[in-house]
């Protein structure tokens, strides 16, 4: 089974994330922000992040880039899912060392899709 | 309670109109989805000021001027066109490696047609894929034909714009960002892109085929709506525009045996088929 950490300040965006990955078999954990997804990350990395942009306390690109520098942050493969649509936007999260870029809202769908992209589904 | 469904009684105009779609495009509506003409085309009777399918019935048999088109209105609203971006993304990885292969064997610009191309996510990829394979590696650019019966599906093919929805279905963020631009709130393929295109709107049961030989026909998703009859028809006319040595590429879960003779599996390429032997 592929483990996903869903990092989300929104309660609601996390819950959604969730109930459409464990329909895909991920096994799931949360964070509400980047800080405590690093905290994650420390215990076991994930094999996929599902990232959100604009957190309180750490931000996803701030975590994004301790996370390439830490030990085995390398592994997982991290898709960022944010509002910021904007082409400079994607371009700064992939040259920070993002995989994938899912622009909400999405849907079962899309998520899947960008999932198998990746290579975890 | 749980009725069973019956298919839409004789001289009903659900009836007509299944009639209709069945004559026009080989399409055989199954029970299910017969039922849903009702919803499929209340749009159409809305925008039209018609009050009920009788009525819409009643003026496409009437004919005249001004009813020329209603026809192909009905039958393109009741079409399946959900399609994406590198749809079965295996199976043109292998489209490719053919076609890289034809090229080796003897060097040419290769002839690829998307049959039934739908809102051209297909085409598009193939565009993205075989531009790619040329600046990798000097495959010369194949010319790629892209045909639909529907008019409607053709122009949103023919601007290759798309939803925010669409775009990230199947596409990866690397190739969205080459492709395509930001157009008000659609993604558009850029112009580089469509221009390698060539589109033209075909029904495959009746209208001509597009002219001379294809290396490669990719007819994908269309056959399993089409009745067994019609199923070989088109199958029978896409032998007859493939190369000696072509390839034809059909949907998951589709097959020529049992509907053609002409087509056979190929030994080479898993999935796909040529033409058989005589
Ligand atoms: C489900 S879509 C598949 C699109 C694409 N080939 C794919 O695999 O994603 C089916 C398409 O077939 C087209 N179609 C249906 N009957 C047809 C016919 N008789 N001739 C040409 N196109 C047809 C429809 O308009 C629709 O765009």
């Amino acid at each position: 089974m592929k483990s996903c950490l869903v990092v989300d300040d929104s309660k609601v965006i996390r819950k959604v994330a969730r109930h459409i990955l464990e329909t895909l078999q991920f096994e799931v954990r949360e964070a509400g922000d980047g800080r405590e997804a690093l905290d994650r990350c420390a215990e076991q990395q994930p094999d996929v992040i599902l990232l959100d942009w604009n957190m309180p306390v750490m931000s996803g690109m701030d975590f994004l880039r301790a996370l390439r520098q830490s030990d085995g942050g390398m592994h997982p493969k991290v898709v960022f899912c944010t509002t910021e649509n904007g082409m400079a936007y994607i371009r700064a999260a992939i040259e920070a060392g993002a995989d994938e870029y899912v622009m909400k809202p999405f849907d079962r769908e899309t998520l899947e899709s960008k999932l198998q992209i990746v290579g975890v589904a | 309670m749980n009725m069973p469904l019956q298919a839409p009684p004789l001289g009903s105009a659900a009836h007509k109109i299944v009639t209709l779609l069945e004559q026009r495009t080989g399409q055989h509506l199954d029970v299910g989805r017969a039922w849903r003409i009702d919803s499929a085309l209340q749009p159409m009777l809305r925008e039209r000021g018609l009050s009920s399918l009788d009525e819409l019935v009643a003026r496409i048999a009437a004919g005249g001027r001004c009813e020329e088109g209603l026809a192909d209105l009905v039958v393109d609203a009741l079409l399946n066109q959900e399609t994406s971006f590198f749809r079965d993304a295996g199976v043109l990885d292998l489209v490719l490696t053919a076609a890289m292969d034809m090229v080796a064997e003897a060097p040419r610009r290769l002839r690829i047609w998307s049959a039934a191309c739908s809102t051209g996510q297909e085409p598009l990829s193939l565009a993205m894929l075989f531009s790619e394979a040329q600046e990798r590696s000097g495959l010369p650019l194949p010319e790629i034909r892209a045909t639909d019966i529907s008019a409607r599906a053709l122009a949103r093919a023919r601007a290759g714009r798309y939803t925010q929805f669409e775009i990230q279905r199947g596409l990866s963020i690397r190739r969205m960002m080459a492709w395509f631009e930001v157009r008000e709130e659609y993604w558009e393929a850029k112009a580089e892109l469509r221009y390698r295109l060539l589109f033209a709107q075909q029904n495959l049961m009746s209208d001509p085929m597009p002219s001379g030989k294809f290396d490669i026909v990719l007819c994908r998703n269309v056959l399993m709506y089409l009745s067994p009859a019609a199923r070989s028809q088109v199958l029978n006319r896409i032998a007859g525009v493939l190369r000696p040595g072509g390839l034809l590429v059909l949907g998951a879960g589709e097959t020529v045996i049992g509907h053609t003779e002409a087509l056979v599996p190929s030994e080479c390429y898993r999935g796909l088929y040529r033409l058989a032997a005589h």
